[in-house]
């Protein structure tokens, strides 16, 4: 079992005939990802990746014609929100977003929207949504985890190769990894993927890779301490960080003494997740 | 990026909202003739991109073009927290009979826009707020359907501002709304907003923060930005779409990823070393990126290891490797360097590397430990 994503997942991939929408798409498709169709306004009737996926004018006809069923938006930043939006006006429930860069503005107005369509974002700025061995949408590298019991959820996208890399080197697999980007206005939040952890039969234990800034790991510590009962392993990156400054995340920055890692780290310790001084260790600490 | 306090309310003055008569000077003799045809009373404000000018003695009172041009000449070879005062602003002199807070921002948490407003403006407001938090007032605003009407009476009944005032409030509230929305900030401030006197309203200082992802749609306000508040490396890393925070310590980082690069400097600090700076080379960097990163990281001479983290996913190991040895050719570094690379084309870049005389690790632990040892030994 996992979640969001998983063998029958029918993906559309806007902007797949970017330099790295093509390259990304591609190596989705060697992992086993139903990529049915691209969009591309313009370019409506090509086929690309050697003839395997169809190019359309606009997700509402991709999906018609597809039925594609969640989203992977590559686009430009300047172009982001437009992308979301459509794919949202088409009707699709699940859309992943990896562009980084979009202004803020923007994403609330966006945020706004398809919260009221109903409709689940995870990103942008993520590195996407992996379960092992059925379905790989965004960049995860395809071989640095393995199928597993270990739910993954993180804001950060290399930090999150690393623990997931750090597990199956000790054999340890996941049931699915979802990167929440580390944007300050994004869509699915630490709470949501929790709690579809919590619920999901496939998953045993949960891994939550958090950073400086904002709330968000103090809010999902106390949401485990309320409401979950799989054991939680956490690591908070950005102890080092000087108060102020923004650290390449947007939402990684450090103001008012709010947001500190010492404060996540304290919450979460409080809620009885085990934190680990580094990301290597977290695959220690699950094996026990 | 931020604006200047002239800047900041010239842009709310494009929008309505009523400001003090004044401009911007450069030198004392100019500052004079602004005080004089202001008719003498005027304040004096330092334009440093810091908070606390005035406990600095950089705002001060002149009552004649005399005082003015002294004051003027001692503020402009102030430095106010390492910052030079290049320029002063000039304002008419105000009869303050009240001092409202009254800002927009972005509420992370709630995901939409907020008004926040105080009857207790013109002091440190997060004192206001740490103190009595209830004599702050905050609106949210739906991020669809913009500023309401309702949303400003809500305020406005929130802080108990006269009635009286009510209309002149509404407008300065359309008016700091457009120049938000407009001007994509992500903080538009007015710090007072006084009432006068004469029963006006004018909006006596004033901030504005803008979105650095907007800056590709705000042309015209990027040619407002003061780079002496920015480390010259940070303006270089900049160009190169590397992103770059200069730190205290020994140990110079280069790594793929916001996350893993603050990750990679906790581990440093771990093992007994202190990083010398944040850089995030950011996703499928290519060989002139790695290039620049490596020339700004040893340009700092505090350095006296570097240790490259690359976990590629969209980065690709050989593309990092030709970067490192292409920088390596021109500046021929003298600190020893650490290098871990993992992911995609890593074997590839492993096997271009082998000729230089690097360190190498398998796992970030290792690679950390390795590092803060190398800085120890040279």
């Amino acid at each position: 079992m996992s979640i969001l994503i998983n063998k029958d997942t029918k993906v559309v991939v806007q902007g797949i005939t970017g330099r790295q929408g093509s390259f990304h798409a591609e190596r989705m498709i060697e992992y086993g990802t139903q990529v049915v169709a691209g969009v591309r306004p313009g370019k409506g009737g090509e086929w690309v990746l050697d003839g395997k996926v169809p190019v359309f004018d606009s997700v509402k006809i991709a999906k018609e014609t597809t039925g594609a069923n969640t989203s992977l938006v590559m686009v430009p930043a300047r172009f982001a929100p437009d992308a979301m939006l459509e794919a949202a006006d088409a009707g699709i429930p699940l859309i992943i977003c990896l562009t980084e860069h979009i202004p803020v503005q923007d994403m609330m107005r966006v945020r706004s929207y398809l919260d009221q369509k109903g409709v689940r974002l995870v990103g942008p700025n993520c590195p996407g949504v992996q379960t092992p061995g059925e379905c790989n949408i965004g960049i995860i590298p395809g071989d640095i985890a393995i199928p597993g019991n270990v739910g993954v959820v993180s804001r950060s996208g290399t930090l999150t190769y690393e623990v997931l890399y750090a597990l199956k080197n000790v054999g340890i697999g996941a049931s699915t990894c979802v990167g929440i980007g580390g944007d300050p206005i994004n869509g699915t939040n630490f709470i949501d993927v929790l709690q579809m952890f919590q619920d999901d039969p496939g998953t045993d234990k949960v891994v939550l890779i958090g950073e400086i800034g904002g709330t968000d790991e103090e809010k999902a510590a106390q949401y485990i301490a309320d409401n979950m009962n799989k054991p939680v392993f956490a690591f908070i990156a950005g102890k080092t960080a000087p108060p102020g400054k923004r650290m390449g995340h947007a939402g990684a920055i450090v103001e008012g003494g709010a947001g500190t890692a010492e404060d996540k780290i304290k919450a979460l310790q409080a809620a009885g997740v085990q934190v680990a001084d580094h990301p290597e260790q977290i695959a220690e600490l699950i094996k026990g | 990026m931020k604006l200047h306090e002239y800047q900041s309310k010239n842009l709310f003055a494009q929008y309505g909202v009523p400001i003090p008569k004044g401009r911007v000077a450069a030198t004392a003799a100019e500052a004079r003739e602004i005080a004089d045809e202001l008719g003498g009373r005027v304040v004096i404000k330092s334009q440093v991109l810091v908070g606390g000018r005035g406990k600095a003695g950089g705002v001060k009172l002149a009552n004649n073009g005399d005082e003015a041009e002294q004051l003027a000449r001692e503020i402009l070879s102030m430095e106010i927290k390492g910052l030079p005062v290049r320029k002063v602003l000039v304002d008419q002199g105000i009869d303050i009979e009240t001092e409202i807070y009254f800002g927009i921002t972005n509420d992370r948490s709630a995901r939409r826009p907020v008004l926040i407003a105080s009857a207790a403006g013109g002091v440190d407001i997060e004192e206001v707020a740490a103190t009595t938090p209830e004599k702050i007032i905050r609106v949210h605003v739906d991020p669809l359907l913009g500023l309401r009407d309702y949303n400003v009476n809500d305020l406005a009944a929130g802080i108990e501002l006269p009635r009286i005032h009510w209309k002149a409030f509404g407008q300065i509230a359309h008016g700091l709304w457009k120049a938000y929305l407009e001007s994509d900030a992500t903080l538009a401030e007015i710090n007072p907003l006084v009432i006068t006197g004469d029963g006006q309203l004018l909006a006596v200082d004033g901030k504005v923060v803008l979105d650095d992802n907007a800056l590709f749609r705000q042309q015209n306000l990027v040619e407002m930005r003061d780079l002496d508040a920015e480390d010259n490396s940070e303006i270089e890393a900049n160009k190169f779409g590397l992103t770059y925070i200069r730190l205290d310590g020994e140990i110079g980082c280069m790594v793929n990823g916001a996350g893993l690069a603050m990750a990679t400097m906790d581990m440093v600090k771990l093992y007994g070393g202190e990083p010398a700076n944040f850089l995030d080379i950011g996703g499928g960097a290519s060989e002139e990126k790695v290039a620049a990163a490596l020339r700004i990281i040893l340009k700092d001479k505090r350095v006296k290891a570097v240790l490259f983290n690359v976990f590629g996913g969209i980065t690709r190991g050989d593309e990092v490797a030709k970067g490192i040895l292409a920088a390596l050719k021109e500046v021929n570094p003298d600190v020893p360097m650490v290098i871990r690379l993992v992911g995609t084309n890593a074997e590839e870049g492993r096997k271009l590397l082998a000729e230089a005389d690097m360190i190498t690790a398998e796992t970030l632990s290792e690679a950390a430990q390795k590092a803060v040892e190398a800085a120890k030994g040279a």
